[in-house]
């Protein structure tokens, strides 16, 4: 191959990173939608603010620490590096020229690295909302965000012991969903359930969000989000056998999210007799956290039933949380950590390359690290600063109370 | 003078305006309200869980008239008319004055 030719690979590839982490980016912009939909009007301010405060947190805190922790080398297979600021330099031309096989820039994998975090750290939001104080959850994600996720990426992508083994992740079903998830459920047995969600003898009484058409938008842009989530993570376009593969990663992601729409909307139809606009949606969600974990692998059809499968996990995970009194407004725990955990366990029924035991043995260190630990952090939180809201404040609604403006202010309530 | 206040389906609102408008009723008020009566609400669903809406939606026109009141009440009797649970009722009360802001004019004159 002449030196032109790989670097309009390399250039190719490079770009095809960037593309992918700015269509991951928007997902942030998804679950924005989606968590301010599924709120009610009073707290829907305090959640925008929430969320973009998060991601541009994230990005800060990645660049600060997170991404030389994770992909910085280890001291051992369990321990990272803790390499410090990401410096500006761009060894990969270099090394293409050396003969590696390095190609994309070091850059375009940060920016590309740097929006998954933001996404692990979206899917917390969105359970804790309505109740919690926005500061301490900004803490919080100053710490997850920055050590708690990449001392686990590191494990897995970083190289690290769950590589080792063999654990079998594409995009992140465990890396990045399981794990939001066991952080939000440890949040959300901290903080408790929204005042007037269960009733005295346990009966469940919903409190429907302020707009379902925010929901719906959310889920569609993060459904367009995940083709650079999955496709990105294919990390390479510029050959045959990458661009064959990211073909199959798209239309993979795409027809499993729509399995786990249809599959949730007559789940929920025969269980309650209406079709459920949210469980539909979240069926959607649990689609595409459930192929995300081997989307390279299974045929178009098998994909939509991977999908379909988390569709209707998701239904009975979010029933079934409801009955423990664990308040999930968005049901972020079932779709991330429920359908995750299927994900990572259907890939050794498809790929050679994957099996039971590696997955079994990622499922569990990823959850028990993350549950852990953000349980011990949200306890520290809870024991200095408190980590909920006045029960006057929470009926007066957090946005008054922590941003001072609502999100209508021309609309008159109705509570 | 009576007022004439009908608590109606939001739907009915058009065809109650417009069969007023035909006998010749010159004014409405009108206001979004809630309540119950013996329909008792109703249930919805949301993620997988039954919640009653204990009040709905409905809306509150009010007419003053000095005659025909007969008539605006049969007229909005029939406009609102389904048929079904949750039509609503019509309530007739004496009005003692009646001023027209404007003019200063009262009573009948001001209606």
């Amino acid at each position: 191959m002449s030196a032109e030719f790989n670097e309009l690979a390399y250039a190719l590839d490079t770009f095809y990173f960037l593309i992918s982490g700015a269509l991951v980016m928007w997902m942030a912009a998804g679950f924005t939608m989606l968590e301010s939909g599924l709120v009610r009007a009073k707290n829907t301010t305090e959640i925008l603010t929430k969320n973009v405060s998060l991601y541009a947190i994230a990005c800060i805190m990645y660049m600060l620490m997170g991404y030389n922790i994770m992909y910085g080398g280890g001291i051992s297979a369990l321990i990272p590096s803790f390499g410090g600021i990401l410096g500006a330099t761009d060894n990969a031309a270099a090394s293409i020229a050396a003969g590696s096989d390095a190609y994309y820039s070091d850059i375009s994998d940060f920016f590309f690295q740097v929006v998954f975090v933001a996404t692990a750290m979206s899917i917390i939001s969105g359970a804790v909302a309505e109740r919690m104080k926005l500061w301490a959850f900004l803490l919080f994600t100053v710490v997850l965000t920055g050590v708690i996720y990449p001392i686990q990426g590191f494990w897995s992508w970083g190289g690290g012991f769950l590589a080792d083994l063999g654990y079998s992740d594409y995009a992140g079903s465990g890396i990045v969903h399981l794990f939001g998830a066991a952080a939000a459920l440890a949040a959300v047995i901290v903080l408790g359930p929204r005042k007037g969600k269960y009733g005295p003898d346990g009966e469940v009484k919903p409190i429907p969000g302020a707009n379902m058409p925010l929901a719906t938008l959310g889920v569609f842009i993060l459904w367009l989000g995940w083709f650079g989530f999955n496709g990105g993570s294919e990390l390479k376009l510029s050959d045959v056998d990458s661009a064959n593969a990211v073909a199959l990663v798209f239309a993979n992601t795409n027809l499993a999210a729509a399995g786990g729409v249809i599959a949730a909307l007559i789940t929920a139809r025969l269980m309650f007799g209406k079709a459920d606009l949210t469980m539909a949606l979240n069926g959607g969600i649990a689609g595409l956290v459930a192929i995300t974990a081997g989307p390279n692998v299974p045929s178009l059809l098998v994909a939509s039933v991977i999908g379909a499968v988390g569709g209707v996990l998701v239904v009975f995970s979010i029933i079934g949380l409801d009955k423990l009194k664990l308040d999930d407004p968005v049901g972020a725990i079932s779709a991330h950590g429920t359908a995750g955990i299927w994900g990572v366990l259907a890939v050794p029924l498809w790929s050679a390359d994957a099996s039971f035991g590696p997955q079994i043995i990622g499922i569990l260190t990823i959850f028990i690290w993350t549950f852990v630990v953000s349980m011990i952090l949200w306890l520290v939180l809870k024991a200095t600063m408190g980590i909920r809201v006045s029960e006057e404040d929470e009926m007066t609604g957090l946005d008054v109370v922590e941003c001072g403006v609502e999100a209508y202010p021309d609309f008159t309530r109705a509570q | 003078m009576k007022l004439i206040t009908a608590i109606i389906k939001p739907f009915k609102l058009d065809d109650v305006r417009e069969s007023l408008s035909e006998i010749g009723v010159q004014g409405i008020t009108v206001t979004e309200v809630k309540g119950f009566g013996r329909q008792k609400g109703h249930t919805e669903l949301y993620r997988g869980a039954e919640y009653v809406v204990d009040f709905l939606p409905k809306m509150k026109v009010e007419v003053a008239l000095d005659d025909d009141v007969e008539r605006a009440v049969e007229a909005i009797a029939k406009a609102a008319n389904t048929g079904k649970i949750g039509d609503g009722k019509i309530f007739v009360s004496s009005l003692e004055q009646a001023i027209r802001i404007r003019t200063g004019e009262t009573d009948k004159d001001a209606l």
